[in-house]
Protein backbone atom coordinates (compact mmCIF):
# COMPACT_ATOMS: atom_id res chain seq x y z
CA UNK A 1 0.00 0.00 0.00
CA UNK A 2 2.06 3.26 -1.33
CA UNK A 3 -1.13 5.03 -0.09
CA UNK A 4 -0.50 4.38 3.76
CA UNK A 5 3.26 5.91 3.10
CA UNK A 6 1.63 9.01 1.08
CA UNK A 7 -0.62 10.09 3.63
CA UNK A 8 -1.12 9.56 7.39
CA UNK A 9 -3.90 7.30 7.71
CA UNK A 10 -7.70 8.28 9.11
CA UNK A 11 -11.02 6.36 9.63
CA UNK A 12 -12.66 9.26 7.51
CA UNK A 13 -13.85 8.51 4.40
CA UNK A 14 -14.01 10.01 0.86
CA UNK A 15 -10.08 11.30 0.76
CA UNK A 16 -9.20 9.74 -3.08
CA UNK A 17 -12.40 10.67 -4.29
CA UNK A 18 -12.19 14.39 -2.85
CA UNK A 19 -8.49 14.69 -3.38
CA UNK A 20 -8.85 13.34 -7.23
CA UNK A 21 -11.52 15.78 -7.94
CA UNK A 22 -9.50 18.81 -6.83
CA UNK A 23 -6.90 17.69 -8.62
CA UNK A 24 -8.57 17.31 -11.86
CA UNK A 25 -10.73 20.03 -11.48
CA UNK A 26 -6.81 22.39 -10.83
CA UNK A 27 -5.59 20.93 -13.51
CA UNK A 28 -7.84 21.49 -15.94
CA UNK A 29 -9.29 25.23 -15.13
CA UNK A 30 -5.67 26.38 -14.24
CA UNK A 31 -2.88 24.63 -14.54
CA UNK A 32 -3.42 23.36 -18.26
CA UNK A 33 -4.18 27.04 -19.35
CA UNK A 34 -1.29 28.35 -17.75
CA UNK A 35 0.88 25.70 -19.41
CA UNK A 36 -0.34 26.46 -22.67
CA UNK A 37 0.64 30.25 -22.14
CA UNK A 38 3.68 29.13 -20.60
CA UNK A 39 4.46 26.97 -23.86
CA UNK A 40 3.38 29.28 -26.51
CA UNK A 41 5.97 31.64 -25.03
CA UNK A 42 8.32 28.67 -25.75
CA UNK A 43 7.76 28.46 -29.02
CA UNK A 44 9.45 31.96 -29.38
CA UNK A 45 12.88 32.33 -30.32
CA UNK A 46 14.95 34.02 -28.16
CA UNK A 47 15.75 37.04 -30.16
CA UNK A 48 11.64 37.63 -31.09
CA UNK A 49 11.10 37.28 -27.15
CA UNK A 50 13.62 40.06 -26.38
CA UNK A 51 12.18 41.81 -29.07
CA UNK A 52 8.61 41.96 -27.75
CA UNK A 53 9.54 42.73 -24.38
CA UNK A 54 11.95 45.36 -24.91
CA UNK A 55 9.94 47.00 -27.37
CA UNK A 56 9.89 50.69 -26.33
CA UNK A 57 6.12 50.83 -26.27
CA UNK A 58 6.06 47.50 -23.47
CA UNK A 59 8.64 48.72 -21.43
CA UNK A 60 6.90 52.24 -21.27
CA UNK A 61 3.55 50.10 -20.02
CA UNK A 62 5.64 48.16 -17.57
CA UNK A 63 6.89 51.34 -15.89
CA UNK A 64 2.89 52.65 -16.01
CA UNK A 65 1.55 49.46 -14.45
CA UNK A 66 4.30 48.51 -11.78
CA UNK A 67 5.29 52.22 -10.78
CA UNK A 68 1.79 53.25 -10.36
CA UNK A 69 0.66 49.92 -8.17
CA UNK A 70 3.61 50.51 -6.58
CA UNK A 71 2.44 54.37 -5.48
CA UNK A 72 -1.08 53.68 -4.85
CA UNK A 73 0.17 50.71 -2.68
CA UNK A 74 2.32 53.05 -0.78
CA UNK A 75 -1.00 55.51 -0.58
CA UNK A 76 -2.86 52.72 0.66
CA UNK A 77 -0.40 51.87 3.45
CA UNK A 78 -0.62 55.30 4.69
CA UNK A 79 -4.14 55.70 4.64
CA UNK A 80 -5.39 51.97 5.36
CA UNK A 81 -3.34 52.15 7.94
CA UNK A 82 -5.32 54.94 9.27
CA UNK A 83 -8.37 53.64 8.07
CA UNK A 84 -7.90 50.69 10.29
CA UNK A 85 -6.71 52.42 13.45
CA UNK A 86 -10.18 54.49 13.70
CA UNK A 87 -11.73 51.13 13.26
CA UNK A 88 -9.97 49.00 15.83
CA UNK A 89 -9.31 52.40 18.42
CA UNK A 90 -12.24 54.13 18.08
CA UNK A 91 -15.64 53.99 18.96
CA UNK A 92 -17.78 56.44 16.46
CA UNK A 93 -21.05 56.46 15.16
CA UNK A 94 -21.15 55.07 12.02
CA UNK A 95 -18.35 52.72 12.49
CA UNK A 96 -20.16 49.16 11.38
CA UNK A 97 -21.37 50.50 8.46
CA UNK A 98 -17.53 52.01 7.59
CA UNK A 99 -16.51 48.60 8.19
CA UNK A 100 -18.57 46.97 6.18
CA UNK A 101 -18.14 49.58 3.28
CA UNK A 102 -13.81 48.43 3.12
CA UNK A 103 -15.14 45.25 1.42
CA UNK A 104 -16.62 47.44 -1.52
CA UNK A 105 -14.14 47.64 -3.76
CA UNK A 106 -13.84 43.63 -3.53
CA UNK A 107 -17.60 42.96 -4.45
CA UNK A 108 -18.24 46.38 -6.68
CA UNK A 109 -17.53 44.68 -10.24
CA UNK A 110 -14.32 46.64 -11.65
CA UNK A 111 -16.19 48.05 -14.61
CA UNK A 112 -18.44 49.94 -12.55
CA UNK A 113 -16.02 51.18 -9.78
CA UNK A 114 -14.04 52.36 -13.48
CA UNK A 115 -16.80 54.05 -15.11
CA UNK A 116 -17.67 55.77 -11.50
CA UNK A 117 -14.16 56.60 -11.07
CA UNK A 118 -14.08 58.23 -14.34
CA UNK A 119 -17.17 60.49 -14.11
CA UNK A 120 -16.55 61.56 -10.89
CA UNK A 121 -13.15 62.42 -11.72
CA UNK A 122 -13.85 63.57 -15.41
CA UNK A 123 -12.63 67.51 -15.98
CA UNK A 124 -16.74 68.06 -15.39
CA UNK A 125 -17.13 65.54 -12.87
CA UNK A 126 -17.63 66.60 -9.15
CA UNK A 127 -14.41 66.22 -8.38
CA UNK A 128 -12.85 66.56 -11.52
CA UNK A 129 -14.10 69.86 -11.77
CA UNK A 130 -13.01 70.96 -8.25
CA UNK A 131 -9.37 70.09 -9.30
CA UNK A 132 -9.51 71.24 -12.78
CA UNK A 133 -9.70 75.24 -10.50
CA UNK A 134 -5.76 73.94 -9.13
CA UNK A 135 -4.64 72.64 -12.26
CA UNK A 136 -4.77 69.12 -11.56
CA UNK A 137 -6.14 66.76 -14.58
CA UNK A 138 -6.93 63.41 -12.59
CA UNK A 139 -9.02 61.41 -15.33
CA UNK A 140 -7.15 60.25 -18.55
CA UNK A 141 -3.21 60.55 -16.84
CA UNK A 142 -1.58 58.46 -15.08
CA UNK A 143 -2.93 59.79 -11.52
CA UNK A 144 -6.35 58.68 -12.99
CA UNK A 145 -4.32 55.12 -13.24
CA UNK A 146 -3.32 55.69 -9.11
CA UNK A 147 -6.69 56.93 -7.88
CA UNK A 148 -8.01 53.64 -9.41
CA UNK A 149 -5.34 51.61 -8.06
CA UNK A 150 -5.78 52.81 -4.47
CA UNK A 151 -9.75 52.07 -4.92
CA UNK A 152 -8.83 48.65 -6.16
CA UNK A 153 -5.78 48.54 -3.08
CA UNK A 154 -7.76 49.93 -0.20
CA UNK A 155 -9.43 46.77 1.57
CA UNK A 156 -6.25 44.69 0.85
CA UNK A 157 -4.20 46.95 3.99
CA UNK A 158 -7.31 47.58 5.98
CA UNK A 159 -8.12 44.08 6.22
CA UNK A 160 -4.65 42.67 7.12
CA UNK A 161 -3.51 45.49 9.48
CA UNK A 162 -7.28 45.30 11.67
CA UNK A 163 -6.60 42.01 12.65
CA UNK A 164 -3.05 42.95 13.94
CA UNK A 165 -4.34 45.92 15.86
CA UNK A 166 -6.53 43.67 17.83
CA UNK A 167 -3.78 41.62 18.62
CA UNK A 168 -1.61 44.27 19.80
CA UNK A 169 -0.74 44.66 23.32
CA UNK A 170 -2.45 48.14 24.79
CA UNK A 171 -0.42 47.66 28.26
CA UNK A 172 2.97 48.41 26.54
CA UNK A 173 1.20 51.51 24.96
CA UNK A 174 0.11 52.63 27.82
CA UNK A 175 3.11 51.51 30.16
CA UNK A 176 4.90 53.85 27.35
CA UNK A 177 3.06 56.91 28.04
CA UNK A 178 3.00 56.24 31.75
CA UNK A 179 6.35 56.79 31.48
CA UNK A 180 6.96 59.77 29.43
CA UNK A 181 6.61 58.71 25.41
CA UNK A 182 5.35 60.95 23.10
CA UNK A 183 2.58 59.38 20.98
CA UNK A 184 5.11 59.67 18.06
CA UNK A 185 7.92 57.62 20.20
CA UNK A 186 4.92 55.28 21.00
CA UNK A 187 3.98 54.93 17.47
CA UNK A 188 7.63 54.47 15.92
CA UNK A 189 8.55 51.75 18.79
CA UNK A 190 5.66 49.97 19.91
CA UNK A 191 2.99 50.07 17.57
CA UNK A 192 4.78 50.11 14.42
CA UNK A 193 6.58 46.97 14.76
CA UNK A 194 3.83 45.17 16.19
CA UNK A 195 1.61 46.01 13.02
CA UNK A 196 4.65 46.64 10.74
CA UNK A 197 4.41 42.75 9.09
CA UNK A 198 0.69 42.94 8.58
CA UNK A 199 1.22 46.19 7.20
CA UNK A 200 3.40 44.53 4.61
CA UNK A 201 1.53 41.69 3.58
CA UNK A 202 -1.28 43.81 2.94
CA UNK A 203 1.64 46.31 0.92
CA UNK A 204 2.37 43.58 -1.07
CA UNK A 205 -1.27 42.17 -1.78
CA UNK A 206 -2.35 45.36 -3.21
CA UNK A 207 0.75 45.93 -5.10
CA UNK A 208 0.35 42.53 -6.58
CA UNK A 209 -3.45 43.05 -7.15
CA UNK A 210 -2.53 46.81 -8.66
CA UNK A 211 -0.06 45.06 -11.22
CA UNK A 212 -2.56 43.17 -12.96
CA UNK A 213 -6.09 45.67 -12.53
CA UNK A 214 -7.55 46.39 -15.48
CA UNK A 215 -11.25 47.03 -15.60
CA UNK A 216 -11.20 49.77 -12.92
CA UNK A 217 -8.47 51.45 -14.79
CA UNK A 218 -9.24 51.27 -18.54
CA UNK A 219 -12.08 53.43 -18.26
CA UNK A 220 -10.48 56.41 -16.37
CA UNK A 221 -6.52 56.26 -18.21
CA UNK A 222 -7.45 57.52 -21.81
CA UNK A 223 -5.06 54.56 -22.54
CA UNK A 224 -2.91 56.49 -24.49
CA UNK A 225 0.44 54.28 -25.78
CA UNK A 226 3.79 55.03 -24.22
CA UNK A 227 1.81 57.69 -21.49
CA UNK A 228 -1.32 55.48 -20.10
CA UNK A 229 -1.35 52.39 -21.14
CA UNK A 230 -1.16 49.65 -18.64
CA UNK A 231 0.47 46.53 -19.48
CA UNK A 232 -3.02 44.08 -19.11
CA UNK A 233 -4.61 46.90 -21.87
CA UNK A 234 -1.30 46.58 -24.55
CA UNK A 235 -2.04 42.76 -23.98
CA UNK A 236 -5.22 43.23 -24.96
CA UNK A 237 -4.55 45.28 -27.63
CA UNK A 238 -2.35 42.70 -28.98
CA UNK A 239 -4.71 40.04 -28.98
CA UNK A 240 -7.02 42.43 -30.81
CA UNK A 241 -4.48 42.72 -33.84
CA UNK A 242 -4.13 38.97 -33.87
CA UNK A 243 -0.27 39.48 -32.38
CA UNK A 244 -1.14 35.90 -30.45
CA UNK A 245 3.18 36.14 -29.97
CA UNK A 246 3.39 39.26 -28.62
CA UNK A 247 0.48 38.99 -25.96
CA UNK A 248 2.10 35.61 -25.45
CA UNK A 249 5.05 36.63 -24.44
CA UNK A 250 3.85 39.99 -22.70
CA UNK A 251 1.17 37.35 -20.88
CA UNK A 252 4.14 35.33 -19.96
CA UNK A 253 5.88 38.38 -18.23
CA UNK A 254 3.25 39.18 -15.87
CA UNK A 255 2.64 35.52 -15.59
CA UNK A 256 5.88 35.53 -14.22
CA UNK A 257 5.95 38.93 -12.13
CA UNK A 258 2.55 37.36 -10.73
CA UNK A 259 4.83 34.18 -9.05
CA UNK A 260 7.56 36.65 -7.59
CA UNK A 261 4.85 38.90 -5.60
CA UNK A 262 2.72 35.34 -4.65
CA UNK A 263 6.55 33.79 -3.14
CA UNK A 264 7.04 38.09 -1.65
CA UNK A 265 3.65 37.52 0.14
CA UNK A 266 4.22 33.83 1.35
CA UNK A 267 7.67 34.84 2.47
CA UNK A 268 6.37 38.33 4.47
CA UNK A 269 3.51 36.15 5.97
CA UNK A 270 6.06 33.65 6.83
CA UNK A 271 8.12 36.31 8.42
CA UNK A 272 5.09 37.88 9.96
CA UNK A 273 3.99 34.37 11.86
CA UNK A 274 7.05 33.95 13.51
CA UNK A 275 8.08 37.56 14.84
CA UNK A 276 4.20 37.09 16.36
CA UNK A 277 1.00 36.20 15.89
CA UNK A 278 -0.59 36.69 13.00
CA UNK A 279 -2.73 33.75 12.34
CA UNK A 280 -6.35 35.01 10.36
CA UNK A 281 -9.57 35.67 11.45
CA UNK B 1 -3.31 63.37 48.40
CA UNK B 2 -0.28 65.73 47.59
CA UNK B 3 1.34 63.00 45.78
CA UNK B 4 -1.59 61.67 43.25
CA UNK B 5 -2.68 65.29 41.80
CA UNK B 6 0.64 65.67 39.72
CA UNK B 7 -0.54 62.42 38.27
CA UNK B 8 -3.89 62.69 37.64
CA UNK B 9 -2.93 66.15 36.05
CA UNK B 10 -0.78 64.15 34.02
CA UNK B 11 -3.32 61.88 32.55
CA UNK B 12 -5.59 64.62 31.70
CA UNK B 13 -3.44 66.35 29.43
CA UNK B 14 -2.62 63.29 27.89
CA UNK B 15 -6.18 62.23 27.22
CA UNK B 16 -6.67 65.74 26.12
CA UNK B 17 -3.77 65.24 23.18
CA UNK B 18 -5.38 61.77 22.42
CA UNK B 19 -8.55 63.78 21.99
CA UNK B 20 -7.85 65.58 19.31
CA UNK B 21 -5.90 62.70 17.33
CA UNK B 22 -9.01 60.25 17.80
CA UNK B 23 -10.99 63.68 15.90
CA UNK B 24 -8.32 64.01 13.25
CA UNK B 25 -8.12 60.56 12.37
CA UNK B 26 -11.35 59.37 12.49
CA UNK B 27 -12.20 62.61 9.87
CA UNK B 28 -8.94 61.55 7.66
CA UNK B 29 -10.14 57.99 7.69
CA UNK B 30 -13.94 59.36 7.21
CA UNK B 31 -12.60 61.52 4.26
CA UNK B 32 -10.72 59.38 2.95
CA UNK B 33 -13.28 56.60 2.22
CA UNK B 34 -15.89 59.03 1.48
CA UNK B 35 -13.62 60.17 -1.72
CA UNK B 36 -12.75 57.35 -2.60
CA UNK B 37 -15.73 54.77 -1.61
CA UNK B 38 -18.95 56.75 -1.43
CA UNK B 39 -18.67 59.36 -4.36
CA UNK B 40 -18.37 56.39 -6.69
CA UNK B 41 -21.01 55.20 -5.58
CA UNK B 42 -22.90 58.18 -5.35
CA UNK B 43 -22.16 59.21 -9.30
CA UNK B 44 -23.25 55.80 -10.55
CA UNK B 45 -27.06 56.18 -8.94
CA UNK B 46 -26.62 60.06 -9.39
CA UNK B 47 -25.72 59.36 -13.35
CA UNK B 48 -28.15 56.55 -13.82
CA UNK B 49 -31.87 58.44 -12.66
CA UNK B 50 -30.12 61.69 -14.00
CA UNK B 51 -33.32 62.17 -16.32
CA UNK B 52 -35.82 60.29 -14.17
CA UNK B 53 -37.14 56.76 -12.89
CA UNK B 54 -38.62 56.05 -16.77
CA UNK B 55 -35.49 57.01 -18.63
CA UNK B 56 -33.77 54.58 -16.12
CA UNK B 57 -36.15 51.74 -16.82
CA UNK B 58 -36.32 52.68 -20.63
CA UNK B 59 -32.33 51.72 -20.18
CA UNK B 60 -33.55 47.88 -19.50
CA UNK B 61 -35.71 47.83 -22.33
CA UNK B 62 -33.14 47.20 -24.97
CA UNK B 63 -33.12 43.84 -25.93
CA UNK B 64 -28.85 43.75 -26.07
CA UNK B 65 -29.39 44.61 -22.17
CA UNK B 66 -31.49 42.07 -21.35
CA UNK B 67 -29.37 39.18 -23.17
CA UNK B 68 -26.70 40.24 -21.32
CA UNK B 69 -28.59 40.07 -17.78
CA UNK B 70 -29.40 36.42 -19.01
CA UNK B 71 -26.35 35.51 -19.88
CA UNK B 72 -24.90 36.74 -16.80
CA UNK B 73 -27.21 34.86 -14.78
CA UNK B 74 -26.67 31.45 -16.55
CA UNK B 75 -23.00 32.14 -16.18
CA UNK B 76 -23.17 32.54 -11.88
CA UNK B 77 -25.80 29.44 -12.55
CA UNK B 78 -23.18 27.29 -13.99
CA UNK B 79 -20.16 28.92 -12.24
CA UNK B 80 -21.30 29.01 -9.13
CA UNK B 81 -22.06 25.20 -8.01
CA UNK B 82 -19.14 24.46 -9.91
CA UNK B 83 -16.99 26.24 -7.48
CA UNK B 84 -18.65 25.01 -4.22
CA UNK B 85 -18.40 21.48 -5.11
CA UNK B 86 -15.34 22.32 -6.04
CA UNK B 87 -14.19 24.14 -2.76
CA UNK B 88 -15.91 21.39 -0.45
CA UNK B 89 -13.97 18.58 -2.34
CA UNK B 90 -10.53 20.72 -2.17
CA UNK B 91 -11.66 21.79 1.97
CA UNK B 92 -12.19 18.51 2.77
CA UNK B 93 -9.12 16.59 1.41
CA UNK B 94 -7.30 19.22 2.79
CA UNK B 95 -8.47 19.97 5.84
CA UNK B 96 -9.22 16.38 6.85
CA UNK B 97 -6.63 14.51 5.83
CA UNK B 98 -2.40 14.62 6.22
CA UNK B 99 -0.51 14.15 3.11
CA UNK B 100 2.42 14.96 1.11
CA UNK B 101 2.56 18.34 -0.82
CA UNK B 102 -0.64 19.84 0.57
CA UNK B 103 1.30 23.52 0.96
CA UNK B 104 1.89 23.22 -2.79
CA UNK B 105 -2.00 22.49 -3.46
CA UNK B 106 -3.01 25.16 -0.94
CA UNK B 107 -0.60 27.53 -2.86
CA UNK B 108 -1.98 26.72 -6.40
CA UNK B 109 -5.29 26.74 -5.19
CA UNK B 110 -4.67 30.59 -4.89
CA UNK B 111 -2.90 30.67 -7.73
CA UNK B 112 -6.17 32.72 -9.68
CA UNK B 113 -6.18 35.46 -7.12
CA UNK B 114 -2.75 36.49 -8.02
CA UNK B 115 -2.84 36.69 -11.65
CA UNK B 116 -4.28 39.54 -13.59
CA UNK B 117 -8.06 38.80 -15.13
CA UNK B 118 -6.65 39.44 -18.79
CA UNK B 119 -4.25 36.46 -18.29
CA UNK B 120 -6.78 34.59 -17.17
CA UNK B 121 -8.44 35.54 -20.67
CA UNK B 122 -5.55 35.12 -22.84
CA UNK B 123 -4.56 31.57 -21.39
CA UNK B 124 -8.11 30.48 -22.59
CA UNK B 125 -6.86 32.04 -26.41
CA UNK B 126 -3.55 30.01 -25.93
CA UNK B 127 -5.09 26.98 -25.31
CA UNK B 128 -9.12 26.80 -27.48
CA UNK B 129 -8.37 29.91 -29.73
CA UNK B 130 -7.84 29.12 -33.86
CA UNK B 131 -3.68 29.18 -32.89
CA UNK B 132 -4.24 27.26 -29.30
CA UNK B 133 -3.24 24.03 -28.91
CA UNK B 134 -7.26 22.51 -29.07
CA UNK B 135 -7.91 24.98 -31.89
CA UNK B 136 -7.63 23.09 -34.93
CA UNK B 137 -9.24 19.90 -33.29
CA UNK B 138 -11.97 22.25 -31.82
CA UNK B 139 -12.51 23.38 -35.39
CA UNK B 140 -12.85 20.49 -37.11
CA UNK B 141 -15.97 19.16 -35.01
CA UNK B 142 -17.32 23.06 -35.15
CA UNK B 143 -16.83 23.37 -31.82
CA UNK B 144 -16.58 26.70 -30.50
CA UNK B 145 -15.22 28.19 -26.69
CA UNK B 146 -13.11 31.39 -27.08
CA UNK B 147 -15.47 34.21 -28.47
CA UNK B 148 -18.67 31.83 -27.17
CA UNK B 149 -20.16 31.42 -24.47
CA UNK B 150 -17.85 28.27 -22.93
CA UNK B 151 -15.50 30.76 -23.04
CA UNK B 152 -16.80 33.15 -20.62
CA UNK B 153 -17.90 30.38 -18.46
CA UNK B 154 -14.37 28.88 -18.16
CA UNK B 155 -12.81 32.36 -17.45
CA UNK B 156 -15.26 33.18 -14.98
CA UNK B 157 -14.51 30.14 -12.95
CA UNK B 158 -11.24 30.51 -13.85
CA UNK B 159 -10.80 34.09 -11.89
CA UNK B 160 -13.46 32.89 -8.85
CA UNK B 161 -11.84 29.65 -8.43
CA UNK B 162 -10.41 29.91 -4.86
CA UNK B 163 -13.49 31.65 -2.88
CA UNK B 164 -15.39 29.34 -1.57
CA UNK B 165 -12.20 26.84 -0.96
CA UNK B 166 -10.33 29.62 0.38
CA UNK B 167 -13.19 30.31 3.09
CA UNK B 168 -13.92 26.87 3.99
CA UNK B 169 -10.28 25.17 4.51
CA UNK B 170 -8.77 27.39 7.12
CA UNK B 171 -12.79 27.07 9.20
CA UNK B 172 -12.49 23.14 8.71
CA UNK B 173 -9.08 23.08 9.91
CA UNK B 174 -9.76 24.90 13.02
CA UNK B 175 -13.01 22.90 13.62
CA UNK B 176 -10.76 19.43 13.46
CA UNK B 177 -12.27 16.12 12.75
CA UNK B 178 -13.39 14.46 16.15
CA UNK B 179 -16.69 14.70 15.18
CA UNK B 180 -16.99 13.46 11.95
CA UNK B 181 -14.81 10.78 13.15
CA UNK B 182 -17.12 9.39 15.84
CA UNK B 183 -19.69 9.22 13.30
CA UNK B 184 -18.01 7.42 11.01
CA UNK B 185 -17.02 5.16 14.07
CA UNK B 186 -20.99 4.81 15.28
CA UNK B 187 -21.57 3.70 11.83
CA UNK B 188 -22.38 5.89 9.57
CA UNK B 189 -21.99 6.44 5.79
CA UNK B 190 -19.51 9.43 4.63
CA UNK B 191 -22.36 11.07 2.73
CA UNK B 192 -24.77 11.31 5.82
CA UNK B 193 -21.65 12.04 8.02
CA UNK B 194 -21.14 15.13 5.55
CA UNK B 195 -25.12 16.48 5.38
CA UNK B 196 -25.72 16.09 9.05
CA UNK B 197 -21.97 16.74 10.74
CA UNK B 198 -19.80 18.72 8.70
CA UNK B 199 -22.77 20.96 6.65
CA UNK B 200 -23.95 22.63 9.83
CA UNK B 201 -20.76 23.13 11.02
CA UNK B 202 -19.38 25.34 8.27
CA UNK B 203 -22.72 26.58 6.99
CA UNK B 204 -21.97 30.26 7.33
CA UNK B 205 -18.39 30.40 6.26
CA UNK B 206 -19.83 28.06 3.08
CA UNK B 207 -22.76 30.62 2.39
CA UNK B 208 -20.34 33.52 2.53
CA UNK B 209 -18.24 31.56 0.11
CA UNK B 210 -20.90 31.25 -2.38
CA UNK B 211 -21.83 35.32 -2.06
CA UNK B 212 -18.24 36.24 -2.82
CA UNK B 213 -17.73 34.00 -5.46
CA UNK B 214 -21.18 34.87 -7.27
CA UNK B 215 -20.36 38.82 -6.45
CA UNK B 216 -17.33 38.50 -8.48
CA UNK B 217 -18.51 35.82 -11.53
CA UNK B 218 -21.46 38.29 -11.70
CA UNK B 219 -19.10 41.55 -12.22
CA UNK B 220 -15.94 39.80 -14.13
CA UNK B 221 -14.38 42.18 -16.55
CA UNK B 222 -11.11 41.97 -17.76
CA UNK B 223 -11.05 38.10 -18.06
CA UNK B 224 -14.33 38.05 -19.87
CA UNK B 225 -13.46 40.93 -22.34
CA UNK B 226 -10.82 38.76 -23.80
CA UNK B 227 -12.52 35.63 -24.94
CA UNK B 228 -16.02 36.80 -25.03
CA UNK B 229 -16.14 38.44 -28.71
CA UNK B 230 -17.87 41.11 -27.69
CA UNK B 231 -20.81 39.75 -30.32
CA UNK B 232 -23.91 42.21 -29.49
CA UNK B 233 -26.67 40.15 -27.23
CA UNK B 234 -24.37 36.89 -27.43
CA UNK B 235 -21.52 36.78 -25.51
CA UNK B 236 -21.96 40.51 -23.72
CA UNK B 237 -22.28 39.87 -20.00
CA UNK B 238 -23.67 42.82 -17.68
CA UNK B 239 -20.08 44.22 -16.79
CA UNK B 240 -19.30 43.96 -20.62
CA UNK B 241 -22.71 46.03 -21.31
CA UNK B 242 -21.80 48.59 -19.35
CA UNK B 243 -18.82 49.23 -21.50
CA UNK B 244 -20.74 49.21 -24.62
CA UNK B 245 -23.22 51.20 -23.85
CA UNK B 246 -20.93 53.80 -21.56
CA UNK B 247 -18.26 53.88 -25.13
CA UNK B 248 -21.50 54.87 -27.05
CA UNK B 249 -21.76 57.77 -25.08
CA UNK B 250 -25.81 55.77 -23.69
CA UNK B 251 -24.24 56.92 -20.23
CA UNK B 252 -27.76 56.45 -18.70
CA UNK B 253 -28.29 53.00 -19.96
CA UNK B 254 -24.74 52.40 -19.42
CA UNK B 255 -25.18 53.56 -15.29
CA UNK B 256 -28.53 51.65 -14.81
CA UNK B 257 -26.89 48.90 -16.44
CA UNK B 258 -23.98 49.35 -13.47
CA UNK B 259 -26.55 50.45 -10.89
CA UNK B 260 -27.92 46.78 -10.98
CA UNK B 261 -24.20 45.20 -10.79
CA UNK B 262 -23.58 47.92 -7.44
CA UNK B 263 -27.02 46.71 -5.87
CA UNK B 264 -25.68 43.34 -5.94
CA UNK B 265 -22.66 44.72 -4.40
CA UNK B 266 -24.28 46.31 -1.76
CA UNK B 267 -26.65 43.48 -1.40
CA UNK B 268 -23.45 41.04 -1.07
CA UNK B 269 -21.75 43.24 1.94
CA UNK B 270 -25.05 43.13 3.22
CA UNK B 271 -24.90 39.46 3.93
CA UNK B 272 -21.54 39.01 4.64
CA UNK B 273 -22.10 41.33 7.04
CA UNK B 274 -25.11 39.34 8.48
CA UNK B 275 -23.09 36.37 8.23
CA UNK B 276 -19.67 37.84 10.05
CA UNK B 277 -22.44 38.71 13.06
CA UNK B 278 -23.82 34.95 12.96
CA UNK B 279 -20.14 33.74 13.18
CA UNK B 280 -19.47 35.93 15.97
CA UNK B 281 -22.63 35.43 18.27
CA UNK B 282 -21.42 31.52 17.56
CA UNK B 283 -17.83 31.69 18.58
CA UNK B 284 -18.05 34.74 21.20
Amino acid sequence: MTASRFRKPSILPGFGLTLGFTTFFLSAIVLLPLAALVFKTASLTWSQFLAILLDPRAVASYRLSFGAALLAAMINAVFGFVVAWALVRYEFPGRRLVDALIDLPFALPTAVSGIALATVFSPTGWLGQKLATTGVQVAYTWIGVVVALILIGLPFVVRSVQPALVEAQRDLEEAAETLGAGPFYVFRRIILPAVFPALLTGFTLALARGIGEYGSVVFISGNLPFKTEITPLLIVIKLEQFDYNGAAALGFIMLSMSFVMLFAINLVQAWGRRGQVAAGR
Amino acid sequence: MAGTSPRVEARRHVSAGAQVGRVALISIAVAFLGLLLIAPLGAVLAQAFEKGVEVYLQGFSNPDTLAAIRLTLLTAAIVVPANTIFGICAAWAIAKFEFRGKSLLITLIDLPFAVSPVIAGLVLIMLFGAHGWFGPWLQERDIAIVFAVPGIVLATIFVTFPYVARELIPLMQQQGSEEEEAAITLGAGAWVTFLRVTLPKIRWGLLYGIILCNARAMGEFGAVSVVSGHIRGMTTTMPLQVEILYNEYNFVAAFAVASLLAMLAIVTLVIKTFVEWRADRRTG
